[in-house]
């Protein structure tokens, strides 16, 4: 079935009920989305018709599941239009596709001296990893610095952070707190002038934004399938191929080696030297499916709306007293950041709750930028293709019956 | 607004939320804890001046949602003068209250917090500082966090 704008809300099976007796408001988009019709029937066409274990296989089934992993390979690949298949690792998502690089190409590649270049606004998943591999090898990690409230990275200091030390450079492209979108191939282009391997983590680009690897420049991507549109449980790292080739397995195991003797054993190539054990390629189809849906619909039209809706809301949103809105004032990705003085941020969402109104507030696994923000949590309402206007008025007037209950 | 939410935002709750007691650290505290929700960001640190088995004085900061700054706010006035074993007595009988929504044995602003159970998420929130206070009333150093305990 093609994906299309008309009826969009018809494709969203779970957005037909009512919460709390309320028609359901699903802005918590950025930390899942939900699954359209095609990608539900995907997976549910693979388990009644093609399920078996992928690759060796002799039988009918086998090749047919085989076939469908390694075309949800092509399939991604095509998405962001990277070079060969082979660059395009299988993972259970965003965070395992980033420790699996810290991992692997760290310890191969990193050593006491040397240095990891984050920035402030990096998301949990693309700071612990790296801190890890800092602690075993004696690298030293060191962040861009966040410009305050408005939520940039502050170039200016780029250029003496970017010394010839750093060994990589990971960054996200759309922060998920504050909503900015980073300039990625300027990021890469500077860094690749130091020799800095780049690293970028496009959990909330890939669903919403035409996104294309080559375009970028960078050596590696990662991002999740539940974040655009497909199912928990299976990502993406994609990876230039000349650096894949030179780096160890992640997990040792099936499926990923060329020999094995009892005195040692010799590995596969990309992708099957990091894809250890039976792969997920279940997800792998349903993935291939959200790529198909987004592509129906486009990713600039994808971007246009969800950020048209998310500057809205934050207008909107503007006009309530007491609010302290974080990220920028310009383009934004699709979500909006804010709090309000004398009211937590889970008082709120258990307000908005009752309204049939899904939010999510916390710190959003980003505790070190809140700390420098100096705030504790924030409330965060994010968009996808089937949010409506409507749905932002629905969202202030629950804040301002929020607000006014606790006498701000 | 719904019965549910009336009962997990009562007035006692909100006015301590609005204006917790005895917030701030004792210059004369003998014993603190910090507690952490590791989950939602929320922290409590509790501060206390044993006297003897009696507690003399207590204070809490931190930071979270109205349900854990009024929980702390009014344990603090809860537990002002008890020995260590009527604390764990109380917080025995807070937390029934919290998990299963019973009133309290004794008439008690506790009973404000028996709205609670109706919001399973929120329980960690309503307990954190008393956490706090029982480990540092055993002079536990190690940071209490909502992940060490079942609630």
């Amino acid at each position: 079935m093609a994906s299309s704008w008309e009826s969009i809300r018809d494709q969203f099976p779970i957005l037909n009920q009512q919460v709390n007796g309320h028609p359901l408001v699903y802005l918590d988009n950025a930390a899942t989305t939900q699954k359209p019709i095609s990608v539900i029937n995907a997976l549910d066409r693979f388990y009644a018709r093609d399920n078996s274990n992928v690759h060796r296989g002799l039988h009918a089934l086998s090749m047919r599941a085989t076939d469908d992993y390694e075309g949800a390979r092509s399939r991604v690949k095509t998405f962001i239009n990277a070079e060969a298949p082979e660059e395009i690792i299988f993972t259970r998502g965003t965070t395992e596709s980033i420790n699996l690089v810290a991992a692997s190409w760290g310890s191969a590649n990193l050593k006491k001296g040397d240095v990891i270049l984050l920035t402030e606004m990096e998301h949990h998943s693309n700071l612990v990893p790296w801190q890890l591999i800092a602690q075993r090898t004696g690298a030293t990690v060191r962040y861009v610095p966040v410009t305050g409230d408005e939520g940039l990275l502050d170039l200016s200091a780029l250029d003496r952070l970017l010394t010839p030390e750093v060994k990589v450079f990971a960054f996200t492209h759309v922060s998920n707190t504050l909503g900015t979108i980073n300039p990625v191939a300027d990021l890469c282009a500077r860094a690749r002038k130091v020799g800095a391997v780049t690293v970028v983590d496009a959990a909330q680009s890939i669903g919403h934004m035409p996104l294309d690897v080559r375009d970028l420049g960078c050596d590696f991507l990662a991002f999740s399938g539940h974040k655009m549109a497909s199912v928990t449980g299976i990502g993406v790292l994609y990876g230039r191929r000349a650096l894949l080739d030179a780096m160890p397995p992640y997990q040792g195991g099936g499926g990923m080696i060329s020999s094995v003797d009892f005195e040692g054993s010799r590995w596969k190539p990309s992708p099957e030297r990091f894809e250890a054990g039976t792969p997920n390629f279940g997800d792998a189809v349903a993935l291939g499916a959200a790529c198909d849906f987004i592509d129906g619909l486009g990713r600039e039209a994808i971007r246009e709306h969800d950020g048209s809706l998310a500057s809205q809301a934050r207008d909107r949103l503007e006009e309530l007293p007491g609010i302290r809105i974080i990220g920028p004032k310009g383009e934004r990705g699709g979500l909006v950041s804010f709090a309000f003085s004398g009211v937590h941020a889970h008082d709120v969402v258990t307000f908005a709750d009752e309204d049939g109104i899904a939010l999510r507030g916390g710190h959003h696994c980003n505790q070190p930028l809140m700390k420098k923000l100096g705030l504790t949590s924030t409330v965060r309402a994010s968009f996808y293709v089937y949010n409506e206007a409507r749905e932002i008025d629905a969202l202030v007037a629950s804040m301002r019956r929020t607000i006014k209950f606790f006498g701000v | 607004m719904s019965a549910d939410l009336s009962d997990l935002y009562q007035n006692v709750i909100l006015d301590h939320n609005r204006r917790p007691r005895n917030r701030g650290r004792i210059p004369t505290a003998n014993r603190s804890a910090h507690g952490d929700n590791p989950s939602c960001g929320d922290q409590c640190d509790v501060f206390l001046r044993l006297d003897g088995d009696k507690i003399a004085e207590i204070s809490f900061d931190g930071s979270g949602c109205a349900i854990s700054q009024a929980s702390a706010s009014l344990m603090t006035t809860q537990l002002k003068g008890r020995t260590t074993a009527e604390a764990e007595k109380l917080y025995k009988e807070f937390h029934e209250i919290v998990t299963t929504g019973k009133e309290p044995e004794e008439i008690s602003d506790l009973g404000a917090f028996a709205g609670v159970h109706a919001f399973p998420a929120r329980i960690k929130c309503a307990t954190l500082s008393w956490h706090a206070a029982l480990n540092a009333l055993h002079g536990d150093a190690a940071p209490t966090t909502t992940e060490s305990h079942k609630d």
